[in-house]
């Protein structure tokens, strides 16, 4: 260890130290629990462990916390998605069923990002993929627009500026 | 009470049914890879959480106990759906690399999409590069 | 009224089985296969469910969730495999 790497190792803190995702640690003892299917105090305990030990390992992997800073708003997003999700599926079992396949009009379109943490953009993308018509398919060498392929879009700019509109700006206020 | 629970639990696997259905017609009648990913995505995986969800109710009205295990599925599913499609997605776009390219919208910045065009150091260097360039 | 949604339910999504099939027959494209095959097993979990609901037993749920964390690993695999020639670099 060279001085400079010891100085930052006497910086942290005892949070820092022992619970470096202290969200990832809620998860991972919630999805224990969800794996066992019942409550017991063993299991609790348990998955208590593995919630302090599996951060304190994979730490390395992600040294920064996740930039989220609104809590609520992210559950709000994640409320809208999943009504968007449903609306986007009746709307595409629709276009599937009853729209002969000619009269689709498919079209690839960029979408220009404001958004520039790597989370935010995961986020997003995933968001796009699994609502209305779109599928998101490839990010632009310097990550900053995303290539969305559009399954019935009359008007380029339209569906551009909804995804911009309803995702993007909701993401910019979770993710600063 | 009963006949509620049950109808909403029919109702759900029905629906799910007919959207698992709903997205492997897509997967047959739509007419290349790209409008195919549509349909599976969207339709097969809500058609799985309506299934799921009948699960988890039947359970709580048949024996009184919430299973939850169903709930870890779903979630499953639906982190990883976009996941497949943007792989699936990604690896056509490399297969067709030579006839595809000019099919694409322009990026509207100096570089290509990161499938054809490498990642700029700058980039690069300051982690911003999501997607490793095919080298 | 349960037992006759199920019964749909499993007419259902055997139907979009075969109808995957035909897909993972046909092709054309590599990826058409690839594809078909991450639908059939989305919906092999939900026949699994079904399955679960219709004999009232919750032990197939780990089925079901073993094969939701295959089929993904299973698909990225493959398209890792098209796109680099390579799983683990």
């Amino acid at each position: 260890m060279t001085v400079a790497g010891k100085r930052i190792k006497d910086e942290r803190s005892f949070m820092q130290r022992w619970l470096p995702h202290p969200l990832l640690s809620v998860v991972l003892v919630l999805v224990w629990m969800l794996l066992l299917n019942s409550f017991t105090m063993g299991g609790l305990v348990m998955g208590m462990l593995l919630g302090i030990v599996i951060p304190i390992i994979t730490s390395s992997f992600w040294p920064e916390r996740p930039p989220i800073r609104a809590y609520g708003r992210a559950f709000a997003f994640m409320v809208l998605v999943a009504r968007d999700v449903v609306v986007a599926n009746i709307h595409v079992a629709r276009l599937i069923l009853f729209k002969p396949a000619d009269q689709l009009r498919t079209r690839w379109v960029t979408v220009p990002l404001e958004l520039t943490s790597p989370e935010a953009i995961t986020v997003l993308a995933g968001t796009i993929t699994m609502t209305p018509g779109t599928v998101s398919s490839d990010l632009s060498a310097d990550g900053r627009s995303l290539l969305v392929h559009c399954l019935d879009a009359p008007d380029a700019e339209e569906a551009v500026l909804e995804m911009k509109t309803r995702y993007e700006t909701r993401l910019k206020r979770i993710f600063p | 009470m009963n006949f509620l629970f049950e109808f909403v639990i029919s109702s759900l696997i029905v629906l799910g049914g007919i959207f698992v259905l709903v997205g492997s017609i897509g997967l047959i009648k739509l007419p290349d890879l790209m409008t195919r990913l549509h349909a599976p995505t969207k339709a097969t995986t809500l058609g799985l959480g309506g299934a799921l969800g009948a699960s988890m109710l039947y359970f709580l009205w048949g024996e009184g106990t919430l299973s939850i295990h169903e709930v870890l599925i779903s979630v499953f599913l639906f982190l990883t759906a976009p996941v497949t499609a943007h792989f699936i997605a990604k690896a056509h776009l490399h297969l067709n690399r030579d006839t595809i390219r000019q099919e694409l919208s322009p990026t509207g910045r100096d570089h290509g999409w990161s499938t054809f065009d490498t990642v700029p150091k700058e980039a690069a260097e300051a982690g911003k590069a999501i997607d490793q360039p095919r080298g | 009224m349960i037992e006759y949604a199920l019964v749909f339910g499993f007419f259902a999504v055997s139907l979009a089985l075969l109808l995957n099939l035909w897909r993972l027959v046909a092709g054309p494209t590599l990826m058409d296969r690839v594809l078909a095959v991450d639908t059939m097993v989305i919906n092999v979990i939900a026949l699994v469910i079904l399955f679960g609901i219709q004999y009232t037993t919750t032990t197939y749920f780990e089925a079901a969730l073993l094969l939701a964390m295959f089929g993904f690993i299973s698909t990225v695999a493959y398209c890792r495999f098209v796109m680099r020639g390579d799983i683990i670099e």
